[in-house]
């Protein structure tokens, strides 16, 4: 666990020097400078709960909506596109009968071997059987558009909803143009070579730089929240074909219903691309205090490494 | 004071976290499951089916149009879903001489119950319209539909004051059940009713409706999924309420648990 940091990176106010069975192996040289906890607000309470009640939102549309990919588990590029037309993605099941199944998922005519997950996965015997998506990733588990419909409609709702009062938030709290907007200085060339340095390197801002999002993760939240998310909600309602004769332009916009639902489904797997990262990023920049700051909006600002 | 020391309790209530929010997602997950298998958890999830049907209706009260296509949009083959061959014996009776007697019958809340021959629905005035059939499944495919506007039958048969919905009752056992309830029918209210694309399609892409889709007659109401475009229509009932008929949620596939108003 970090064992590499500097002792004086964690905070002092931990009492866990009387539980230490041995003396420090080496003298430890006085600090040049005590260390200071510095505790900073960071998260406004909308923040906070908009953020958890998303993270709910997301989890369940996902799974809802791979249950409902899974009743046509092919995509298609245009206005159309059914059992007889060329597929972009497609999973099946290969094999002469049912003791012999093979999942197999096809993008853009490369065929891929991916039994067990895609195309053919366990079913509730745990023998292989026919399905697009597994039964740990789809909402229910078991195969019922209709109730995967319900989910996801009844979800999206909430999203939308939770979305609209974070967006009302940011921008009366300037909480867009203040937290999430690069900074003159950080839109510098040099400065985000910097920071994508930084990122391979794994190292983490401290100090004064640790109170601000840095250029890399700005640019993360806000293709998320201004492009990502909303091509979730318009491809989304593109595929529905009473909001399609108010909005038409949005076939136009996409190319197409079957468009739509390609995109809504690439789209969805970049949201699980970047939660991924997002999550990877919470547990190197430090777990508790990261996750504590979205629950409390309390943030202990990693102090400066004085060597 | 050394890190390493320090850390430790960092590392217990990491672990514990991630002990806590694996067994909190596993709860949830198996939690869902149940959920979705209560009736009553899943007609409340369903109150959100009446949210969308009250915003769509608000955004779609100026009546606009499905969007039509033009003839090289076409799919080049049309995917024939649910029942392609009535086994109903009057169906077969009928199929086997064309349909040259066979009548659309329209009755309950009207003024004039009628019996419509196809040469009739055919001598009225027809609407073509080159359209998207969506699934609910997800898949789509267009085709070009000839019909009358169902709002004309229903205007010749003249509707009584405390008519609601029209019940389209259909020749297809799509679950073959001895007691009827595999009998396919669908619904509309009035406002999808008399919209002009709501139209008694008798032909397809210019050729007379085949029987995988229907023939003689299916419906097709654009804006709608596919499940809404009821195929080999015998009967349009008219009603006030829909609760007595079939399981009583205004189609087969309602009575199935998707949602009776199919705008998304």
């Amino acid at each position: 666990m970090s064992m590499d940091e500097p002792s004086d990176a964690v905070p002092v106010d931990e009492p866990a020097l009387e539980t230490a069975p041995e003396p420090p192996p080496e003298p430890t040289p006085a600090p040049a400078r005590k260390p200071v906890r510095e505790v900073i607000y960071r998260h406004t309470l909308a923040v906070r709960v908009t953020h958890w009640i998303n993270l709910f939102c997301i989890t369940l549309l996902l799974m809802s909506g791979l249950q409902i990919f899974n009743a046509h588990p092919r995509l298609y590029w245009g206005q159309y596109g059914a059992d007889h037309d060329k597929a972009f993605i497609e999973m099946m099941a290969t094999g002469s009968d049912m003791d012999h199944l093979g999942g197999v998922t096809k993008i853009a005519g490369h065929a891929f071997k991916t039994t067990g997950v895609l195309g053919a996965s366990a079913g509730t015997d745990h023998t292989l059987i026919p399905r697009g998506f597994p039964r740990w990733a789809t909402l229910p588990s078991f195969q019922d558009l209709a109730v995967g419909r319900r989910w996801h409609f009844a979800l999206a709702w909430l999203f939308v909803i939770n979305g609209l009062i974070y967006l009302g938030f940011g921008l009366q709290s300037r909480h867009f143009s203040r937290d999430l907007a690069p900074t003159r200085e950080q839109i510098r060339p040099s400065h985000i070579l910097k920071d994508i340095w930084d990122h391979m390197r794994l190292k983490h801002p401290r100090g004064e730089e640790a109170k601000s999002y840095n250029v890399l993760q700005k640019f993360a939240y806000l293709a998320v929240i201004f492009l990502l998310l909303p091509v979730m909600v318009l491809t989304g309602l593109t595929m529905s074909p009473g909001f399609d004769a108010v909005v038409p332009w949005l076939l136009d916009l996409f190319g197409g219903r079957q468009s739509a639902r390609t995109i809504h489904f690439i789209s969805a797997n970049l949201i699980v691309l970047f939660v991924l990262v997002h999550v990877v990023e919470v547990f190197l920049a430090g777990v508790v205090n990261e996750i504590r700051s979205m629950i409390t909006g309390r943030y202990v600002v990693p102090p400066e490494i004085h060597p | 004071m050394t890190g390493l020391r320090l850390r430790r309790p960092d590392f217990s209530r990491r672990a514990l976290l991630t002990a806590g929010t694996l067994a909190v997602g596993g709860l949830a997950l198996s939690g869902c499951d149940k959920l979705s298998q209560s009736a009553g958890f899943v007609n409340t999830l369903g109150a959100a089916e009446g949210l969308t049907m009250g915003a769509q209706r608000l955004l779609l009260s100026a009546k606009p149009l499905a969007r039509e296509f033009s003839p090289k949009d076409i799919s080049p083959v049309f995917k024939p879903n649910g029942s392609t061959m009535p086994s109903d014996d009057d169906y077969q009776a009928a199929l086997s001489n064309g349909f040259s007697d066979w009548k659309l019958q329209v009755d309950g809340l009207v003024n004039r119950p009628l019996g419509i021959s196809m040469a009739q629905l055919k001598a009225m005035p027809s609407r073509t319209q080159i359209t998207r059939h969506d699934c609910v499944e997800g898949w789509s495919a267009i085709a070009g539909w000839t019909g009358v506007q169902l709002g004309r039958v229903l205007h010749a048969a003249g509707l009584k004051p405390n008519a609601r919905y029209v019940v389209f009752h259909c020749a297809d056992d799509l679950e073959p059940s001895l007691d009827g309830s595999g009998r396919y029918y669908e619904s509309l209210d009035l406002v999808d009713a008399f919209h002009p694309q709501t139209i008694l399609a008798y032909a397809m892409n210019g050729q007379p409706l085949a029987v995988p889709h229907g023939a003689p007659i299916r419906l097709r109401v654009e804006r709608q999924l596919g499940y809404k475009q009821a195929k080999y229509v015998m009967r349009l009932e008219v009603v006030d309420r829909f609760d007595k008929i079939g399981s009583g949620k205004g189609g087969f596939w309602e009575d199935r648990g998707y949602e009776w108003y199919a705008g998304i």
